[in-house]
């Protein structure tokens, strides 16, 4: 696991001449391929990546300034539309897909001279949190390879935590950044909703779908982050940029007056007791820095879960009913008639999760449910938002665990999707609300990385990564 | 009502354009069923008084001009993915009959 430098010293080197983009992305594929058991990477960008890298050598060399990331290598989760390569979302419905236009945050990271070398696996369509629901094969974590990364973007923490590149993207809809960062050991964030374009990335829940980094510090999150946000023509439920960005500013945040809570329906006694302690090792830890702490509770929390295997299975199925095999994807050529061929096209080319949730989805939608299911989620989503609303009216911040356990064994959690489900239990309610929330490493569990969860108002991104940042710093 | 027969298994996947297998029907039926099992707890919650929440922007009616932009591509980059086409159109399956 070797480490990259910051971000920000890559770029330098880069436009200073004193490294090369092409030795770096170089590096970034030798990496790839050391670690290929791991199976973190769905597919390489060799020569797209190689080629984007020799001109930004020469443009180096004809003193040309370049951006903020100039031959900065990244890998991005493979629900992301990259021009000229295969984008499958690790379903064998989207096999032999070629991006024909390319997402935002691609089109922004490489404006500022990223050069993307490598598409890291998921669970097909993002739905899941433990990468074995990839129509392909399941990667496994850094830390045991008896054991799952998390998901659904464990492809990308497992590539950030082997040193394959800098920093990676992913998608959250309910924690899908979170839980990896968590159970891989390294920072994942997932914006307020909105601040970053969903354009060209492989929709899941529309109203929850979220896009963030996946890095080795605050530090680095922050500058992709803020390369990133903002609002966007091709996505019209983007917000604006904080005025002032996310790049960190050299003055670490001063904890003082700063009040934080810690969650009380995340910390009772069923959460696991290592886990339990390293959270409250770091709660004593802001203490003494500084920081007022205090316990706080939002009662329906609880629920969130609940909400979220409503609302997220409805707009999954309304999402991938576009999957039909007649614009592209999988195909079935024999098909009698166009019902037999959508038919047969999804049967063939959708995995058991996306089945389970198309049709769970189709159920709480129908006529006759919609009432009960739907409805019902939609409005206890509310009392969700209104106990976070009531909540930071009393403090800064809430701070929690990322997830109840650490990285579960592979094919532990397979026989009972329910139980699945709950690797989630802390991390949708961010979601629902459409909050900010970080998770960085806090300690080992057993061997085995633990996160620390923080979480902001809307639109406190910057703050938000602020704490993230000084909170690292103490636990380092 | 959430454990679901073998028949409305069936008519959801017929909604949802799916076809299952005889095993799958079997493991659908459980599984939907402890799913929805599940999330029945949510009918015991007060929500008297709240109003269903659709979207967390904020944002209403978000607008732009009815402009043709161009993005550089052409109809042929835009139709590679597809199956089946005929004079630059998508062609597919005969519908009726």
């Amino acid at each position: 696991m070797s480490a990259w430098k910051p971000i920000t010293q890559l770029a330098a080197d880069v436009q200073a001449g004193r490294t090369k983009a092409v030795d770096l992305v170089e590096r970034s594929l030798a990496a790839i391929a050391e670690h290929e058991e791991y199976k973190a990477i769905i597919a390489t960008l060799n020569e797209t990546a190689k080629s984007r890298a020799k001109v930004i050598d020469e443009q180096v060399a004809n003193g040309v300034k370049l951006g903020r990331l100039a031959g900065v290598p990244f890998i991005a989760k493979d629900n992301f539309l990259v021009f000229g390569a295969e984008t499958t979302a690790a379903s064998n419905i989207l096999r032999g897909f070629t991006a024909p236009y390319q997402s935002t945050a691609i089109e922004r990271l490489e404006a500022e001279g990223a050069i993307c070398v490598a598409k890291a696996n998921l669970d097909a369509f993002a739905h899941g949190s433990s990468t074995e629901n990839s129509d392909f094969f399941t990667t496994l974590n850094p830390h045991d390879k008896t054991r799952v990364p998390g998901g659904s973007s464990g492809g990308s923490g497992a590539a950030v935590v082997l040193g394959l590149a800098p920093f990676a993207l992913g998608s959250d809809t309910g924690g899908s950044i979170r839980l990896p960062a968590s159970f891989t050991g390294c920072v994942g964030y997932k914006p307020t909703y909105g601040l970053v374009s969903r354009s060209g990335v492989v929709a899941m829940g529309s109203s929850l779908d979220t896009i963030g980094p996946l890095a080795m510090g605050v530090e680095d999150a922050a500058l992709v982050l803020d390369v990133m946000a903002g609002k966007d023509p091709l996505d019209s439920t983007t917000i604006a940029k904080d005025p002032a960005g996310y790049v960190l500013p050299t003055q670490a945040l001063d904890l003082t007056g700063v009040t934080i809570g810690v969650i009380q329906e995340y910390m009772t006694d069923a959460l696991s007791p290592p886990i339990k302690s390293e959270v409250e090792s770091a709660v004593a830890k802001l203490r003494a820095a500084g920081a007022k702490i205090t316990q706080v509770s939002l009662p329906s929390l609880p629920l969130g879960l609940a909400v979220y295997y409503v609302l997220c299975p409805a707009e999954v199925s309304s999402n991938l009913s576009r999957y039909d095999g007649q614009r592209y994807g999988s195909f079935t050529a024999d098909a009698q008639n166009l019902f037999d061929s959508y038919t047969r096209t999804r049967e063939t080319g959708f995995g058991a999760e996306a089945k389970r949730r198309i049709m769970v989805g189709t159920y709480v939608l129908s006529s006759g449910y919609y009432d009960a299911y739907y409805k019902k989620a939609q409005t206890v989503r509310t009392k969700i938002i209104n106990e976070f609303a009531a909540v930071f009216n009393k403090v800064d911040y809430l701070l929690g665990p990322t997830a109840p356990m650490t990285a579960f064994k592979i094919g532990e959690n397979t026989t009972d999707p329910l139980q699945m489900y709950l690797a989630d239990i802390m991390t949708v309610s961010a979601n629902l609300a459409g909050v900010p929330a970080i998770s960085i490493p806090c300690g080992l569990a057993s061997g085995l990385p633990v996160g620390l969860q923080l979480i902001a108002p809307q639109h406190a991104d910057r703050k938000l990564l602020q704490l993230a940042q000084k909170t690292e710093e103490l636990l380092s | 009502m959430s454990q679901l027969s073998r028949d409305d298994v069936l008519k959801l996947a017929s909604l949802a354009r799916l076809s299952l297998g005889d095993d799958e029907v079997e493991q659908y039926q459980k599984e939907l069923s402890s799913i929805l099992a599940y999330v029945e707890q949510l009918s015991t919650v007060d929500t008297e008084g709240l109003a269903p929440t659709n979207q967390v922007t904020g944002l209403t009616n978000v607008m732009r001009d009815d402009q043709v932009q161009s993005y550089g591509y052409e109809p042929r980059d835009l139709l590679n993915n597809v199956p089946m086409t005929e004079k630059n159109q998508l062609k597919v399956k005969r519908m009726i009959g």
